[in-house]
């Protein structure tokens, strides 16, 4: 079997346990909503406003969900002491990985598929004008949130405090992350929209992905170990 | 055996004598020789203390990258003990950075806090610095891997920042020091020697203090496995 296979395995193993429960689905996407909602009580609904702050508020709102459903995730490996079988499984430690991350993408672009709509609904920003770019910024975004997220949650399974630290952990590291993919949605909405400027966070971002993606592949075997 | 590793060594206070020594004689240079600044004046002499700062935070996050790495790959518990201690002596170095240079700041742009380049950069890199330390107090077990783990990320993350932040530059240039008149050159690089012996100082004592806890769990557990402790 393939290591793309085998990544497979793991992946629709994890989507197919969440597909069954919608457990993290439903938690995720919910919260993100509350979000969204929050966001629009506490800053001004005028559109100049808007403009400037829905990046934000996008960004954050994938942030705080995404680390809720990545705890989540692999909390449900513990309960099950699943994590140790899934580790002694006869495939290698890289296609676990990959299958992990895979999954936690794949959840965080619900995130993202919710609290879009719900931004440009209840604020009025204009985020589906180029759509293209949009999603190719939150698929990067999704991607590098899961590689890095997948191995610090690995990390964090078996600590106590796991809850608070995993977002000390990771948001030091996702930074440049947040803050290109928030310049790229900006860039799109602006009243002037700027697809160069676009582009070129999309390119840091892509350029961001393949770095973190190579560093938590190589990094994954020696600090997951059970 | 492991309680023959723990002698105390000369280098700490060696260390800390010669930067006792280098800051008196660098603060009384830079109020009496050094000449005062063209535009800034007086303002100026914080420079000698806040560059010296940075240079030092520099080198104490490059040893952990360094040694966080070391211990990925060869899983000896004494770069976990240097990289461990040059995070904390970096968290202290990079408050102080962060805080003459705020008040530099307020001195020369009027400001307290601006997002420039590299007050960005230093931020990030603090806050990636408190969360290594944070994370080696409360995650148990795993503490030492997880902080390895972090530190290699955070090292790969340093390009990434700084193409992030804006190129918009107020901040003095890096060449600084290298368009200095010839006495601000001497202070300053005696500056930068003096806070090079306090850094080594510290991250040296800090070693030895890792590694005589490190060595006092190891005795304990071998206590307890024994039954000589209860």
């Amino acid at each position: 079997m393939s290591l793309f296979r085998q990544a497979g395995r793991v992946a629709w193993k994890d989507l197919r346990i969440e597909l069954r429960s919608r457990e993290i689905v439903y938690t995720m996407a919910f919260f993100a909503a509350l979000i969204v909602v929050v966001f629009s009580f506490a800053f001004p609904r005028d559109i100049r406003i808007v403009r400037g702050a829905a990046p934000g508020m996008l960004w954050v709102a994938i942030a705080f969900a995404g680390t809720i459903g990545l705890g989540r995730a692999f909390d449900r490996e513990r309960e099950n002491d699943t994590m140790r079988a899934l580790l002694l499984a006869p495939i290698p430690r890289l296609a676990v990985f990959l299958g992990k991350a895979i999954a936690i993408a794949v959840l965080v672009l619900v995130v993202a598929a919710v609290g879009t709509p719900l931004l440009a609904l209840f604020l009025g920003a204009p985020l589906f004008e180029n759509p293209l770019p949009l999603v190719i910024s939150l698929v990067l975004g999704a991607i590098g949130f899961a590689s890095v997220g997948s191995v610090f949650a690995a990390t964090l399974l078996k600590v106590r405090s796991r809850d608070v630290l995993l977002p000390v952990v990771l948001y030091p590291l996702l930074i440049p992350l947040f803050v290109a993919g928030t310049s790229a949605t900006e860039a799109l909405i602006a009243e002037r929209v700027n697809l160069d400027a676009a582009w070129y966070w999309i390119s840091f971002l892509g350029i961001y992905d393949a770095a973190f993606l190579v560093v938590s592949i190589w990094t994954f075997e020696s600090l997951v170990i059970e | 055996m492991s309680e023959a590793t723990t002698k105390p060594s000369y280098a700490v206070p060696v260390f800390a004598a010669l930067s006792a020594i280098g800051f008196a004689i660098t603060i009384w240079l830079v109020f009496t020789y050094t000449p005062l600044a063209q535009d800034l004046f007086f303002n100026q002499k914080i420079f000698y203390y806040h560059v010296a700062h940075a240079f030092m935070m520099f080198a104490a996050v490059a040893l952990c990258g360094v040694s966080s790495i070391a211990f990925l790959k060869f899983r000896k518990p004494k770069w976990d003990d240097i990289a461990l201690a040059s995070a904390e002596v970096a968290v202290a170095l990079g408050a102080v950075v962060l805080i003459t240079g705020s008040i530099w700041g307020k001195a020369a742009w009027d400001v307290w806090w601006t997002w420039e380049k590299r007050l960005t950069m230093s931020l990030l890199l603090w806050l990636t610095l408190v969360a290594y330390v944070i994370v080696r107090r409360f995650a148990g077990s795993s503490a030492d891997r997880m902080a390895a783990g972090l530190a290699v990320f955070g090292t790969v993350a340093l390009p990434f920042i700084y193409f992030m932040v804006d190129r918009s530059d107020r901040h003095p240039q890096a060449g600084v020091a290298a368009a200095l008149e010839p006495k601000m050159k001497l202070v300053f690089w005696l500056s930068v020697a003096t806070f090079l012996c306090w850094f080594l100082a510290l991250v040296i004592a800090r070693i030895q203090s890792a590694r005589a806890e490190r060595e006092l769990r190891e005795l304990r557990e071998r206590g307890l496995d024994t039954g000589v402790l209860t």
